[in-house]
């Protein structure tokens, strides 16, 4: 089990040794990671931008619903989905 | 932007592709990781060092400029994982310096470690100089067993101490754990020491027969029950440590029915750079006769990874023989590995044996029931040619 629980005040961050980068070969933006890397669509590099170890995430979820004008519901279980399985994959901390 | 996008899109889609499309020959990919091989010079004497029998010591490795040359060509080429390792890397005065040259490109840096010959200073070192990750190897969760197979006393306290270096700095740190009949009833066991270590993840990988450990496996090969308990107790401890370490798992190949997708596929998404700058989709790739391989002191990397004869021989679909060439599975394992195939059946092109469906897959469990049965103790320990000579086992 994870020690932590993801909440809205959680303050997900990227653990060291995990890193955004703008892989100019693929022309895509990628998540580096000891031994794997994924390639990321404009909306998760947008959420893991925010994921500063500072906001929590009833804030980021905010800030994204409100950029997007999209269902902040929705907003917030996608939000939830990636940052769980980061911390399950030990990439990000909360 | 719609709720609908953003819900369909996100979280992260996972890359690279496991499955080539099954029917055409895929198209040339980009490498993602390049296995560098800074030396072949080691403290340690691992039976079942993955390591070529015949390796070429100092005087014949790559200067500091070559391998510069060769990390700034792999990050033009796509490459975002550079694995330095040997060999034990730290036996190269200048790895700081190669460190810094990878971070300055951008490229992802992993040491692959014994954690022998890493002092303070050149761990502080490599810190400065941007290091990202640590995979540091265990011979056993047990310092005497540990010791006695590393060829090294005194190893496992060291690798502690590296272990404890990595952690404190908040550096990842992966566990690499080769197992084999010395140590397959400490599987799991190393599991939890990992864990007691503080590692982020564990590679608990079953000997792959290959180099040393293709040349020891008699003394190396546990029995098929061994193997299965030794794998249902690590798979259990997956979902206990769910969340605190990632396990990587690598099957018992002479105990599988299928076969493993070698490399993911040869010369698709990783290449291997020998000390003296070959290179290679994998490791054992120069124990297949005739192929022709390229070197990076006289060739781009760009140029090699595209038309390298050694390379082009085994992609896509073209080469298979049958069971493979119209097998269902050709698209996830490759027909498995190739140095395997020419290792026990004789021919390079041939299904890999370890699958079930290969007409010699026979041979695998005579093979395995045969050697899991003999004498532990007289393995050859991995050593380079001169210093062999000079200390005569």
């Amino acid at each position: 089990m994870t020690d932590v629980e993801l909440t809205c005040h959680s303050r997900p961050h990227l653990l060291r040794g995990v890193k955004l980068k703008n892989d100019q070969v693929r022309k895509t933006w990628v998540l580096l990671a000891p031994e794997r890397f994924l390639r990321l669509n404009a909306i998760s590099v947008d959420i893991l931008r925010r994921c500063d170890g500072q906001a929590a995430l009833a804030s980021i979820v905010d800030e994204l619903a409100n950029t997007y004008a999209a269902d902040r519901a929705v907003v917030d279980r996608d939000v939830r989905v990636l940052v769980s399985s980061l911390v399950e994959k030990r990439m990000m901390g909360l | 932007m719609s709720e609908k996008s953003l819900s369909e899109k996100a979280p992260a889609e996972k890359a690279p592709a496991e499955k080539a499309p099954a029917e055409k020959s895929p198209a040339l990919a980009l490498p993602s990781g390049m296995l560098a091989e800074l030396t072949y010079r080691c403290p340690l004497a691992c039976p079942y060092c993955s390591n070529p029998l015949q390796m070429g010591g100092r005087d014949s490795e790559m200067s500091t400029d070559d391998w510069r040359a060769i990390f700034s060509q792999a990050a033009e080429l796509g490459v975002l994982h550079v694995h330095l390792s040997g060999g034990e890397p730290a036996s190269r005065r200048d790895l700081r310096e190669l460190v810094a040259h990878c971070a300055e490109l951008d490229l992802y840096t992993n040491l692959i470690t014994s954690g022998v010959g890493v002092t303070r200073s050149i761990f502080d070192g490599l810190v400065a100089a941007g290091l990202d990750h640590v995979q540091l190897s265990i011979q056993d969760s047990q310092p005497e067993g540990a010791d006695w197979i590393g060829g090294y006393e005194g190893g496992y306290a060291k690798k502690l101490e590296v272990a404890a270096w990595v952690v404190a700095e908040g550096m990842p740190l992966t566990v690499n754990a080769v197992i084999h009949r010395a140590n397959v009833h400490h599987a799991a066991d190393m599991v939890d020491f990992a864990v007691r270590l503080g590692a982020r993840r564990i590679e608990i990988a079953h000997t792959q027969y290959y180099g040393w450990a293709l040349h020891n496996r008699a003394h190396l090969m546990p029995t098929r029950a061994q193997s299965e308990e030794a794998y249902r107790q690590v798979e259990e401890r997956r979902e206990r440590y769910k969340g605190r370490i990632v396990i990587d798992h690598v099957a018992p190949d002479y105990h599988a029915k299928y076969p493993k997708a070698c490399m993911s596929g040869w010369g698709r998404l990783t290449l291997n750079v020998t000390p003296q700058g070959v290179v290679l989709p994998c490791h054992a790739a120069q124990t297949i006769p005739g192929l022709e391989f390229w070197n990076a002191r006289e060739k781009k990397l760009a140029d090699i990874w595209a038309h390298s004869p050694g390379f082009n021989a085994f992609r896509g679909f073209e080469w298979m023989l049958e069971p493979c060439r119209s097998c269902e599975r050709k698209a996830e394992d490759f027909g498995g590995c190739r140095c395997q195939a020419l290792a026990l059946v004789g021919d390079a092109a041939a299904c890999d044996p370890i699958c079930s469906k290969s007409p010699h897959h026979g041979l695998i469990d005579e093979i395995a029931a045969r050697d899991s049965a003999e004498e532990i103790k007289g393995f050859a320990p991995r050593r380079i040619a001169a210093a062999r000579e000079k200390n005569p086992a």
